[in-house]
């Protein structure tokens, strides 16, 4: 799931940043333009402070966060498959580098997005995440996340309406256990949101398949598995852009 | 509470204080109740407060409990503990067993799909045909009678070989009755193909049709084949898998018998072969069964032989546990572990670190294992998977309260006694634990309503682990942490014993009264160490790589964990059987087997180690293998054991059977079946089999027999030498693993000594210093082993001040200080004789200096005055300390402190409230009353203690309260109503440089006043502005003066003299600043004002700093601006900070860094304005800063000191202070660090972050913090201490930087 949720991340950013140039007539020309100095100016940015130890810090950041959404993408993907939720052949590490390979990359890429973004709002919003801001905190975090994927993937619920109103619970027990910020929580909802439509429109189309094509099913538990996620990695994202040198050692 | 704090000046130093009231109360529960200190009491205490404070009250009794009893308690915790697990006895262990069910054969029909309700006993796995049908034929043969010209071979080879026969037999069985004929091809089950990986298998394992095992299966099944192998032995082994044994191999496959039993083996002691005819079959006809098994017996009679035949057994075996669920399951303990790990790792101050982190993970641990086992005991078994859901249990569960229990109780005063340390720390915490419990509850409730069966039953165990949790952190953690901080004093006072003796004596100081050593005390810091790499900057590359090896304890690890992964290989591939064991208990102790125990009665306790079920329990205890006959010859049995082959061999090897050989397959190991079936890609996971039982056959072949069918070469081998060989070749392997691992074990343990040797000179051990990790302490060391010489420092004070010292400055050689009272004394830094004192004039003249008066009368009284002001709960604080009668420190209780240290203050404000109320009103706005709690909490935001080592940029709170002056901060009016009508001296000097022989000193109402440092007399003032002065700066003939509304002026000084003539003095060396001007007493100074920047700031300046010709200020409005000092141009401002700007360094090398209430740090280039690096590193404000050449160092409201890299913003290190004392710094040298604590100053060596010494000020510590420290050029130190300095001379340093 993880996975699709990348995906829809970084698919996301990019639908934002359309969305906005194309609204207006003048107003687009112009702020095209804008756009486009802002986006060079980052890049020669980006480009002549590659040597400088910010930088440095914050490519680490991203390849950790990287690693991260990479090996939580692989490990839920296989809770998935034990309920036969994705549709896979039977033979499980073939699986996982063959049909769907493109899927680890997206969820990485999509992880260190939102790693990245959630520090990133939260200087711009002046106001620095301080609860609980200490690596066993984030651990906790990590733990009830994947709790929350194995419930989803191994309990038997009596219908979908138990299944989406329990993992909902469980994902605002993460947040509020967690998090408690607005602007966390904000981001959350919206990832959520954005992956699931995205990870809709990539069903209906094909992309991707569930064994139960059933909207309904589908519909019940994968916003709340984004938003856990998604607060789950943002966390990881503030503590590491706390922590400096500190290495997250799990992975 | 928080709004009802006084609005106290003094608070202003305290930056804890606002939390204090609480942690007074809390713990110190029997005391009045705190209605009296506040200003406005409230009526009644709320429900909520009464219950915190029954709350605290209960813990602090609980914790004195059990530090008092640590034995007793910790033996009943360990009882109940024993207690509540005792029903786990009774649950299965958990693992992918088989599990076993048992029918009658006589009624047996096949079951059927559908779940039938009324078989209460029928497991539910027990649906549909099963996968196979498996008919054992068990052969036991033996040449009897036995002759002693037949050689050792002849045990097993005619034996082996009538296999073929029975083979045949039984394949050309056909049993026909009426309704048709039918034969083995007909029911077996039919094999097609070997998995494509088993080649190796595949001349040996039958490949196509009917599935049926024998040891004929090593000769195709072919008679001519065997009778041509000159050596049956080896083209046995030739198939056994290399190196250690896997569980099931081909051997056990073929023969059907564990490997021991067979017989087959030149050294058999009873010479009775045993080997299986395993028939697996498709589908079940009795009738054909009957037939085959009546025809065998009628072939091969079995006299002896009573085996029951009546029972059936089905074996349903788990799914195996696979890759897929295999990785999520490893991923959830690693993040467990990972959470453990950076849990436990902020366990500090202690003194065994690993044993209170083992000691609170065995309390989470024990307290799940209590759930499970309490839950059991009323009835709930477990149906979800253990090993899943454990890691959740223990996350949900935490550590948290463990280690909050810790800090606490760590964080208590040193000097107390264990047990009251304990108590207070427990009641501290009490509030916030019993919080989160609740909190923790409610939420697990929550999910118990969800409803979902196996989320009700998580929760239900989470809530039964939280209680019993809390049990524990309660009974056991806190007594393990008394006696761990009992052993803790221990040591310390065995430690430090020593170290002073050996001590080389003090020098003793010209003009110095020599203080009496202070008692030893355990230093107040612990010191956190971010990269250990950082540590060993100076050593070269080859001993830092050795360090490290040694410091990280890598070969031990590297070894230990080896040893771990091998114990769990030998484990997994059981050379001993001990899975065997295991997997047996497991069906012995499920009661799915007792059905399979044939009717016996369940035994619960110890499971026989070989179980046949019903077998001899003598058996089971021997440490023999069990013998293929157990009890009906024992005669015959003794004589197999003590006759030598030649002269007393049994003549007839009896073949009997014993209740084991009904279920002979039980010996195999549980994965026989699977492995069998998994050869022809059939999966038994999730599925079971039904095992037949067994036909006995019985054969008994004559010596000519065996004789005939030899081979030529069997004769070769030689007899069997004698007894003592007889059961070695089992656990050959057993005793080669140990041989092996004893020897390997040695090498490695010789050669780490070597590696010590070598590496470690001789003092590497002598000094008693465990590297890598310091305890407080610890004399310094660094990694050579050398100790820095340690001489006694003893500080001088400088006493005179009859209040407590407001400001400090210093140019080097001269020392000015200014108390509350408004005296400014100046000092000689080198002798420490008091030079001149300027006194306060007027001080009884007017009505806001009244205060004074009253002082004297407070000094004699010691107490507060009760009415109106919050002095109440010092009497309290008082009755406290006498009714206990220990010491009490004042860091814990800081709210007497307040008024203990700073008696003066409260009066003034009071006075000022009282005498001058319309003025005051009309200054503020309307607000109720007195209620400046929400003011002086502001006022602790924004203002910080001022930083160490430079002026004093602080405004006294001397003519007005730090509310007022904050409230007038929006005004442009300066606050001080005073000023109108009393002289200029009673407004009192908020900030004060010194350079040269003048003492510049800014005071409340605006006037710059120029004083003669040595003669005491007023040179110059200057009343240009109206604002007080909030900060100055004195540089060369530039003053720089930063005032209330914002404003900056800078003012010049002019002397009517040549410049020429200018008299330089100072020592030029490592004096920051150029030496200034010596300005004799007879020249004419005047000061004017040259350039006044009204809006430098939009919001009051906080500190000013200058130095290299600029000037920077830092501001609320979170910018920092530069100027220049000759032409006050305003160069760059500088944005960065999300907060305000609170502290600001620059020096002569224009480095320039600044500190905000963001708890960030920046770093910039003053040439450019721009920002060079941005750190976070404190929670809370940034209360000052150093910088050196090689690093920046930072401290904050979090009392915590660290050390950052200055190029490239890295953390080195960092030292947790005591609460409440971190703000003051200096650094005397590149690599000397001072702070001030808690009564004394401490010194740290900056590259490696070591406690060097901790020098205390005075013989009563209580409670005086050093707010101020001044570093004076000639590496001494001047810290203020209560209404005294003192002068800490640093000769060692000196000695061992020159």
């Amino acid at each position: 799931m993880p996975r699709l949720e990348e995906h829809c991340w970084s698919r996301s950013c990019a639908s934002r940043v359309e969305s906005k140039t194309f609204s207006g007539g003048n107003w687009v020309a112009s702020r095209a333009e804008e756009m486009m100095s802002i986006v060079t100016t980052v890049l020669s940015n980006a480009y002549g402070s590659l040597h400088s130890v910010r930088a440095a810090h914050l490519i680490r950041r991203g390849l950790v966060l990287f690693t991260v959404g990479v090996v939580l993408a692989l490990v839920l993907n296989l809770l998935q498959l034990q309920r036969n939720v994705t549709l896979f052949p039977e033979e499980v590490m073939a699986t996982l580098f063959s049909s769907a390979w493109w899927i680890p990359p997206c969820c990485g890429t999509a992880a260190a997005v939102v790693g990245l973004l959630y520090p990133c709002i939260d200087s711009h919003l002046g106001e620095p995440h301080k609860f609980k801001r200490e690596w066993a905190s984030v651990m906790r975090c990590i733990a009830v996340f994947v709790g929350i994927n194995h419930a989803s993937a191994k309990l038997h619920f009596a219908n979908n309406a138990q299944l989406s109103l329990t993992l909902a619970a469980l994902s605002l027990g993460l947040w509020w256990m967690f998090d408690r910020s607005r602007s966390g929580f904000g981001l959350g909802i919206g990832t959520a949101f954005l992956a699931t439509v995205i990870t809709q429109l990539l069903v209906y189309n094909g992309v991707y398949q569930y064994t139960y094509p059933d909207f309904l099913y589908v519909r019940s538990w994968l916003p709340c598995i984004f938003f856990s996620g998604g607060v789950t990695v943002g966390n990881i994202g503030r503590q590491l852009a706390m922590g400096g040198v500190e290495k997250l050692h799990n992975d | 509470m928080r709004v009802c704090i006084n609005p106290h000046l003094s608070s202003l130093w305290f930056p804890r204080s606002l939390d204090a009231p609480r942690r007074l109360v809390l713990a110190h529960p029997r005391t009045a109740p705190p209605d009296g200190r506040q200003l406005t009491p409230p009526p009644r205490m709320t429900v909520r407060e009464r219950l915190r404070e029954k709350i605290s009250a209960a813990f602090y009794r609980h914790g004195l409990l059990c530090a008092s009893y640590p034995v007793p308690i910790i033996l009943f915790t360990s009882a109940s503990i024993l207690a509540c697990c005792y029903p786990l006895l009774r649950l299965p262990l958990p693992g992918t067993g088989p599990v076993e069910f048992t029918t009658r054969v006589r009624d047996y029909t096949v079951p059927s799909h559908e779940p039938q309700g009324d078989l209460g006993e029928r497991p539910d796995w027990y649906r549909g045909p099963p996968v196979a049908y498996i008919q054992p034929v068990l052969v036991k043969a033996a040449v009897s009678p036995w002759d002693s010209t037949l050689v050792p071979v002849d045990v097993f080879r005619s034996p082996l070989g009538r296999v073929f026969s029975l083979l045949e037999e039984i394949r050309n069985h056909v049993h026909d009755d009426g309704s048709g004929v039918r034969s083995l091809e007909a029911l077996c089950l039919q094999v097609t193909d070997l998995l494509p990986g088993l080649r190796r298998m595949q001349r040996v394992l039958p490949e196509h049709g009917c599935l049926l095992v024998s040891p004929g299966n090593y000769w195709q099944n072919q008679r001519e084949l065997f009778d041509s192998d000159p050596d049956l032995l080896k083209t046995v082994h030739q198939h056994e898998p290399k190196g250690l044994h896997t569980s099931a191999t081909l051997r056990d496959l073929l023969f059907g018998v564990p490997v021991k039993h067979t017989g087959v083996s030149l050294y058999s002691r009873k010479r009775v072969v045993t080997y299986t005819i395993t028939m697996v079959l498709g589908s079940y006809d009795a009738r054909f069964l009957s037939s085959l098994r009546a025809r065998l017996r009628q072939l091969h009679p079995s006299v002896n032989c009573s085996l029951r035949e009546d029972h059936m057994v089905h074996v349903h075996f788990k799914e195996e546990i696979g890759m897929a669920e295999l990785i999520p399951l490893v991923t959830t303990y690693i993040i467990l572990f990972a959470y453990i790990y950076f849990s436990t790792r902020k366990i500090d101050m202690v003194k065994s670190k690993w044993g209170l982190a083992l000691a609170a993970v065995v309390t989470v641990l024990s307290s799940l294992l209590m759930s499970v086992g309490l839950c059991t005991l009323f009835g709930l078994t477990p149906t979800l998977n253990g090993g899943e859901i454990f890691p959740y249990l223990v996350v949900v569960i935490g550590l948290e309260n463990v280690l909050v229990l810790t800090k606490s109780v760590v964080s208590t005063p040193v000097d107390l006694e264990v047990k009251l340390r304990i108590a207070q720390g427990l009641s501290n915490e009490s509030w916030s634990i019993m919080k989160n419990m609740a909190t923790e509850l409610c939420i697990i409730l929550i999910g118990y309503f969800t409803l979902v069966p196996a989320i009700q039953e998580f929760c239900l165990f989470a809530v039964v682990g939280l209680v019993s949790d809390f049990f524990l952190q309660m009974f056991f953690f806190t007594t393990v942490l008394s006696i761990d901080i009992r052993r803790m004093e221990l040591a310390d006072l065995n430690r430090r014993l020593p170290a002073e003796a050996g001590m080389p004596l003090p020098k003793p100081g010209p003009l110095r009264p020599r203080e009496a050593p202070p008692p030893p005390r355990p230093s107040p810091h612990t010191i956190t160490l971010q990269t250990p790499a950082f540590r060993n900057l100076r050593l070269p590359k080859r001993l830092r790589v050795v360090y490290f090896l040694a410091r990280t304890r890598l070969a031990q690890r590297f070894i230990m964990v080896g040893t771990v992964i091998w114990i769990g290989i030998l484990a997994y591939t059981d050379p001993a059987g001990l899975r065997t064991y295991l997997a047996a208990q497991v069906s012995e102790q499920s009661p799915l087997g007792e059905g399979g125990a044939g009717g016996l009665p369940p035994h619960l306790g110890v499971a026989p180690v070989f179980p046949g079920p019903g077998g001899d329990p003598a058996d089971t205890l021997s440490v023999l293998p069990a013998p293929a006959e157990p009890t009906p010859l024992p005669e015959n049995q003794s004589q197999g054991h003590h006759g030598a082959p030649g002269e007393g061999v049994p003549l007839v090897p009896q073949i009997s059977w014993g209740a084991e050989d009904e279920e002979g397959w039980r010996r195999l190991s549980f994965r026989h079946w699977p492995s069998l079936f998994s050869y022809y890609n059939i999966t038994l996971a999730k599925r079971y089999i039904s095992i037949l039982p067994v036909i006995p056959i019985t054969l008994h072949l004559s010596p000519r027999e065996a004789i005939e069918t030899r081979h030529p070469q069997d004769t070769r081998h030689p007899p069997p030498p004698s007894l003592k060989t007889n059961d070695l070749p089992a656990d050959l392997t057993l005793y080669k693993v140990a041989a092996l691992g004893l020897a390997a074990g040695v090498l490695l343990v010789l050669l780490l000594f070597c590696l010590y040797r070598v590496l470690c000179s001789r003092n590497y051990g002598q000094n008693g210093v465990a590297h890598g990790r310091r305890r407080r302490g610890d004399l310094p060391c660094d990694d050579y082993g050398y100790s820095p010489p340690i001489s006694e420092i003893s500080p001088l004070l400088l006493c005179g001040h009859s209040m407590d010292i407001e400001c400090l400055a210093s140019d080097g050689m001269l020392l000015a200080s200014c108390c509350l009272a408004g005296q400014i004394r100046v000092w000689d830094t080198q002798t420490g004789d008091c030079l001149t004192v300027i006194p306060k004039h007027g001080l009884r003249r007017s009505s806001s200096s009244g205060c004074w008066e009253q002082r004297d009368g407070w000094d004699a009284v010691g107490v507060a005055e009760p009415e109106n002001l919050g002095g109440g709960t010092e009497p309290g604080g008082g009755v406290f300390d006498e009714d206990k009668g220990y010491p009490l420190r004042r860091r814990t209780t800081p709210r007497p402190a307040l008024f203990e240290n700073q008696p003066d203050l409260t009066p003034l404000i009071d006075t000022n409230f009282d005498s001058q109320p319309p003025s005051h009103l009309l200054l503020t706005p309307p607000r109720n009353g007195f209620d400046f709690g929400g003011l002086v909490e502001k006022a602790y935001l924004e203002h910080e203690p001022p930083s160490p080592g430079l002026t004093a940029s602080y405004p006294s709170p001397l003519s007005g309260p730090p509310p007022q002056r904050r409230r007038s901060l929006g005004y442009i009016q300066p606050p001080a109503p005073q000023g109108q009508e009393t002289p200029d001296w009673e407004s009192a000097v908020w900030a004060m440089e010194l350079r040269g022989n003048l003492i510049a000193a800014g005071r409340s109402n605006g006037k710059l006043e120029l004083w003669d440092a040595v003669e005491g007399s007023l040179r110059c003032s200057n009343e240009d502005g109206v604002s007080g002065i909030t900060a100055l700066a004195f540089l060369n003939n530039r003053i720089v003066a930063a005032r209330l509304d914002g404003s900056l002026d800078f003012f010049t000084v002019d002397i009517n003299k040549p410049l020429g003539l200018l008299q330089y003095r100072g020592p030029p060396g490592r004096s920051n600043m150029p030496p200034s001007p010596c300005y004799s007493s007879e020249d004419v100074i005047s000061c004017q004002l040259t350039r006044s920047v009204q809006c430098a700031h939009q919001k009051p300046i906080t500190v000013l700093r200058a130095a290299a010709g600029r000037v920077v200020t830092g501001s609320q409005d979170h910018t920092v601006r530069v100027y220049r000092l000759e032409d006050s141009c305003c160069l760059f401002t500088l944005q960065g900070h999300s907060g305000g700007i609170t502290a600001i360094y620059i020096d002569q090398t224009m480095v320039l860094a600044s500190g905000g209430q963001d708890g960030a740090i920046c770093l910039w280039d003053v040439l450019t304005g721009s920002r060079v690096s941005h750190v976070y590193g404190h929670r809370g404000d940034v209360t000052s800063l150093v910088c050196t050449t090689s690093c920046v160092i930072s401290s904050g409201l979090d009392d915590l000191i660290c050390i950052w890299d200055r190029s490239t913003g890295i953390k080195l290190y960092s030292i947790q202070q005591e609460v409440g004392c971190g703000a003051s710094l200096g650094v005397i040298s590149e690599s000397l660090l001072v702070t001030g604590g808690q009564g004394c100053v401490s010194f740290w060596d900056l590259n490696f972050g070591d406690l060097l010494q901790t020098v205390y000020l005075g013989q009563s510590s209580d409670g005086q913090g050093v707010r101020q420290l001044v570093v004076l050029n000639n590496a001494a130190i001047v810290c203020d201490f209560g209404s005294e300095l003192s002068l800490v001379y640093v000769p060692a340093v000196l000695e061992k930087l020159d």
